[in-house]
């Protein structure tokens, strides 16, 4: 028999620190945020399992499930904006860039990223001033190219407020699907694109029948990194906003939801076991889009190997 | 002759759409920055124009470093974002390090229970990790923002670590073996230092979200000694709300570090993005 080999002590204390700061910080409080979303305060105080009782109340009593709904809904459609605007507009803004021979690309990409960078906090107060009828810099604008009749208090507009800071969203955010895809175009080779171009395929129909086809796993990438991260969204609507996501909770999504359950608002006290059951909620709609990512969408996905 | 027309078109095109969405990239920077250094009756009157001697005014500056304590905010954001990029960097190379140089029973295991955490976001985890920090007194305390900011970063920095870690060669490790370093020694001496740009790489990804987060220093330090540069000017301008040239100072001394940072390190950023694209 081989000798055994001595216990490499080496491999642990590499891994060691990692998996104790990851385990302890994350995993822990996650799986404890899903366990005690399974428990309830009783009149006295005392902390008692109740199984299942608050999904029930979640979903079942109206005045809940409504509120849920409505973030849901609100959080869906927040999401579909990204999708139809930010991704076209990184494609676009990515291909131009890609374009060979032009100059100054690398301002306009340190340029268009700025935004990126920036923190909800700016983000949200600057639109909130400029969009705002007492300053006055966007109906200024748009009087000046005659077009003040479309002025309104968008943030302020029920109707509008929502899609307005997904629009918000979308402008800081659209540097990360144009350098993602810049980055897949960029490594598209040479000789795929001269072959398409001896067969007389250029332009418009390059793009559509070379390039897409090629980006495609990048943009879904790009996809399922915009769906947690606006599923987990906050900030913004806080910031702009603020906790009670107005006008008449029009810009409410998960994330501010949770954040008033948990900490309470007004006259509603907070409840760690409800906003429990919300950050579970919204772990298992994270967990379903994730799922389907991978084992639907990825795996369908064709990828070239050059 | 038309090709070159066609494309003298396209090229202008290009340049066309990229410079107006420059544009609507920076306006909206433009416009706080130039309106913090005016008078609040020329932030009303002339909100486009740039500050000429008569408009130009510093009070909001000054009210702002009255009030708020903004040094200390600062000082809190790095002492924060630093020390959390400190054991991101550590921690996560030497996890790397680990699962791309050894075969050991449950490699694969381990490199996807670390990699779990970059599609889950720690958010989910804020009640009981607030109970935790409460339990342990850390509440109002830097350390705790430290530690959170260390797990949420670990996942993608072992991500690309290990990648990189891979690409270093064999033989250079091998000849370090033989020559009777210890694995420690390897890892420090050898890989830690060819693997610098990729460490560059993950600190840009690593600090950007730390030292912009609100959720975090909302919950879990919020006082006024602990609080971070991104909540501190949040609450300021909540309480500024109308006093404009305050308001718009605050929000250009928020920027302004941001942006420093970003163009001394937008270069590293942009190639770590692309990276393995670049020809």
């Amino acid at each position: 028999m081989a000798q055994r080999k001595p216990f490499r002590w080496h491999i642990v204390v590499f891994l060691a620190p990692a998996v104790l700061v990851y385990t302890a910080i994350m995993i822990v409080p996650l799986i404890g945020t899903l366990n005690l979303s399974l428990f309830s305060l009783t009149e006295a105080g005392e902390r008692v399992f109740v199984g299942l009782q608050n999904f029930a109340t979640l979903f079942g009593d109206p005045r809940w499930s409504e509120s849920f709904w409505n973030a849901l809904i609100n959080n869906a459609w927040f999401f579909l904006i990204h999708m139809l605007v930010q991704n076209p507009i990184g494609v676009m803004l990515a291909a131009l860039l890609s374009s060979p021979r032009l100059r100054m690309a690398a301002f306009y990409r340190t340029a268009i990223f700025i935004p990126t960078i920036l923190s909800f906090v700016i983000v949200g107060f600057v639109w909130k001033l400029i969009l705002s009828p007492i300053w006055g810099i966007a109906p200024g604008m748009l009087d000046a190219v005659g077009l003040k009749s479309l002025f309104a208090p968008w943030l302020g507009k029920e109707e509008y407020a929502l899609t307005t800071l997904a629009l918000i969203s979308v402008w800081q955010f659209v540097g990360i699907p144009m350098m993602l895809i810049y980055a897949a175009m960029l490594s598209i080779p040479d000789e795929v694109i001269e072959a398409a171009e001896m067969d007389g395929v250029t332009g418009w129909s390059q793009f559509w029948k070379i390039k897409l086809p090629l980006i495609l796993p990048s943009i879904g990438i790009i996809s399922i990194l915009t769906f947690v991260g606006n599923f987990n969204a906050f900030d913004l609507v806080y910031v702009s906003q603020g906790a009670l996501a107005g006008p008449n909770y029009a810009t409410d999504i998960l994330g501010t939801f949770l954040y008033r359950t948990f900490f309470g608002f007004q006259l509603q006290l907070g409840d760690p076991h409800m906003g429990a059951a919300i950050a579970t909620a919204m772990f298992a709609i994270i967990l379903v889009g994730v799922s389907i990512y991978l084992f639907a969408i990825q795996t369908r996905l064709r990828r070239y190997q050059f | 002759m038309n090709s070159a027309r066609h494309s003298v078109f396209r090229s202008v095109a290009a340049h066309g759409i990229l410079i107006l969405y420059t544009v609507i990239a920076l306006f909206p920077v433009f416009v706080i920055v130039i309106n913090s250094f005016k008078s609040r009756r020329a932030i009303f009157n002339e909100p486009l124009a740039l500050p000429t001697p008569e408009t130009f005014d510093l009070i909001g500056y000054q009210t702002v470093l009255k009030q708020g304590d903004f040094f200390q905010y600062f000082l809190n954001s790095m002492t924060v974002t630093v020390g959390s990029l400190f054991f991101v960097l550590m921690f996560g190379a030497m996890a790397a390090f680990a699962l791309s140089e050894y075969r050991f029973r449950g490699n694969l295991l381990m490199g996807l229970y670390l990699a779990l955490g970059i599609m889950i976001p720690i958010r989910l985890g804020t009640v009981a990790i607030l109970q935790i920090m409460v339990a342990s007194g850390l509440v109002n305390t830097l350390t705790a923002l430290v530690l959170v900011y260390t797990a949420q970063g670990l996942p993608l920095a072992i991500f690309i670590l290990s990648e990189f870690m891979r690409s270093v060669s064999d033989d250079l490790k091998n000849a370090g073996r033989i020559d009777g370093l210890s694995e420690y020694k390897i890892f420090f001496r050898l890989v830690l230092p060819l693997v610098r740009p990729a460490l560059a790489t993950v600190a840009v990804f690593t600090m950007i979200p730390i030292w912009n987060d609100l959720w975090f220093p909302l919950i879990l330090a919020p006082s006024e000694e602990t609080k971070t540069i991104t909540l501190g000017s949040q609450v300021f301008i909540g309480q500024f709300v109308t006093n404009w040239n305050a308001v718009l100072a605050a929000l250009g001394l928020a920027i302004v570090p941001v942006l420093v940072l970003y163009l001394i390190f937008s270069r590293q950023l942009i190639r770590g993005i692309t990276a393995g694209a670049v020809k």
